[in-house]
């Protein structure tokens, strides 16, 4: 087998080639898939806003005043967060928060918060996780109701102290054999809430992508 | 060697997970539910059958030096495509399978058809060897799959739609609740052992009746 014996060249020649023709199968994949799975992330993202709103009036489309805030923005996770604004009548009543809590137990978790102007929780949602099949991932909505003891919840109620779950002193419901995830998510959903009730003025002030354009 | 050798080959007599037992990783961690080991049986017959028709029509022109870098390049390359793909057509199945789509590269059941098999065949047979194999490994996944969700959650079929799209499908209720144990790892770990055993019993049975006393052992383990 050893075709090209002392000759290295001959040899990083071949490899070459080869990684030529591999680079170029990526990349027409990469170009034929690139657009149909930046619109599932959007989709998968769109189809978690209104239940997230918790049955709150709105004005027309969820996606019209949405605004991507890359890092560092001030909000939990390390990637893009996003923002998308609520109107009824012409005026602010809500945000729908898109962020990500690193700490989960199997990777980063993304979610979704929504928070009326009041700063009142109207609904949490995950959009992707890793968590333990049967444990964890009973944070997702499809597994268990655990995400909407959220729902109602604000900065003073509980008190900032008791945001954390039953196992480290605060007032949220753990998972049965799960403390980190539900840990990683309250501590998210609680640093997006300090984030908005600080920039509340300004979140509604961003100019959106649309009106960018 | 023909084509129907080959199949039975990979579907049965050397099954890369029940007889190499290669590829153990993924096949403990996904199966949970049928439609996840469907998933992940596909995205790895596809690696497979790729694979080992690249591999088998570089062969002419690798040496010893770049053969394993020339199949690290190959492996991954596929997997990347098939990554994309499954994000781009099956977006929800891809996100149950998560991390395990781009593990396929670690798979050593694809190196090791490489390297034994597509290296030294031309592309016929190669492309036959990778169906064969990765259908093996695709049924087994299923069969685990299947056998972990009606025990640990009490459905059959359980999360269709992340194949075929639609609203979210709970699956065919069975039986009231379910053990818990067999959708985590020990589970898979006992599905396993029930699978090769049953494998074992099979081929026990088949050289009784055919009344060959034939010498070899059942259960061949390769490392």
């Amino acid at each position: 087998m050893s075709r090209h014996g002392k000759n290295p060249i001959a040899g990083a020649l071949t490899l070459a080639a080869i990684a030529a023709v591999c680079a170029t199968l990526v990349a027409g994949t990469w170009q034929l898939t690139r657009d149909r799975i930046a619109a599932n992330a959007k989709a998968e993202l769109e189809r978690n806003l209104a239940p997230a709103l918790g049955g709150l009036e709105y004005d027309g489309s969820l996606t019209a005043a949405m605004v991507e805030l890359p890092p560092p923005h001030g909000l939990p996770g390390r990637d893009a967060a996003a923002i998308y604004r609520v109107y009824a009548a012409g005026a602010p009543v809500a945000a729908l928060i898109a962020v990500t809590a690193e700490d989960g137990y199997a990777g980063p978790i993304r979610m979704l918060l929504g928070v009326d102007t009041n700063g009142v929780v109207t609904g949490l949602r995950i959009l992707e996780h890793r968590e333990t099949p049967g444990i964890g991932d009973g944070i997702a909505h499809d597994r268990s109701n655990w995400a909407e003891q959220f729902t109602g919840r604000a900065l003073g109620a509980p008190p900032l102290g008791r945001w954390s779950i039953r196992g480290d002193g605060g007032d949220f419901d753990q998972l049965t054999g799960a403390s980190v995830t539900p840990r990683a998510v309250v501590k998210a959903a609680r640093d997006t809430l300090i984030y908005f009730d600080a920039n509340r003025e300004t979140v509604f002030a961003m100019q959106s992508a649309e009106e960018a354009q | 060697m023909d084509w129907m050798t080959r199949l039975k080959t990979g579907l049965w007599e050397d099954n890369p997970g029940l007889v190499q037992l290669l590829g153990l990783c993924p096949l403990l961690a996904v199966t949970t539910s049928f439609v996840n080991g469907l998933g992940l049986g596909i995205a790895t017959l596809m690696v497979l059958a790729g694979s080992n028709v690249l591999v088998s029509a570089a062969r002419r022109f690798l040496s010893d030096e770049i053969r394993i870098p020339v199949y690290v390049l190959i492996i991954a390359s596929l997997v990347t495509c098939v990554e994309l793909s499954f994000k781009a057509w099956f977006p929800a199945l891809d996100r149950s399978l998560g991390i395990f789509i781009p593990l396929i590269v670690t798979n050593c059941a694809i190196v090791a058809r490489a390297e034994l098999f597509a290296s030294r065949n031309p592309v016929g047979p190669s492309l036959a060897d990778g169906i064969g194999m990765g259908a093996g490994f695709l049924l087994l996944l299923c069969a685990i799959g299947a056998f972990r969700e009606l025990l640990g959650t009490g459905t059959i079929l359980g999360g269709l739609d992340k194949l075929i799209g639609g609203e979210p499908l709970a699956g065919i209720a069975v039986v009231d609740g379910g053990w818990l144990l067999a959708v985590l790892p020990p589970g898979a770990f006992f599905s396993l052992a029930l699978a090769i055993a049953l494998k074992n019993v099979i081929d026990r049975r088949n050289r009784a009746t055919r009344a060959t006393p034939a010498p070899r052992d059942a259960g061949r383990v390769a490392s």
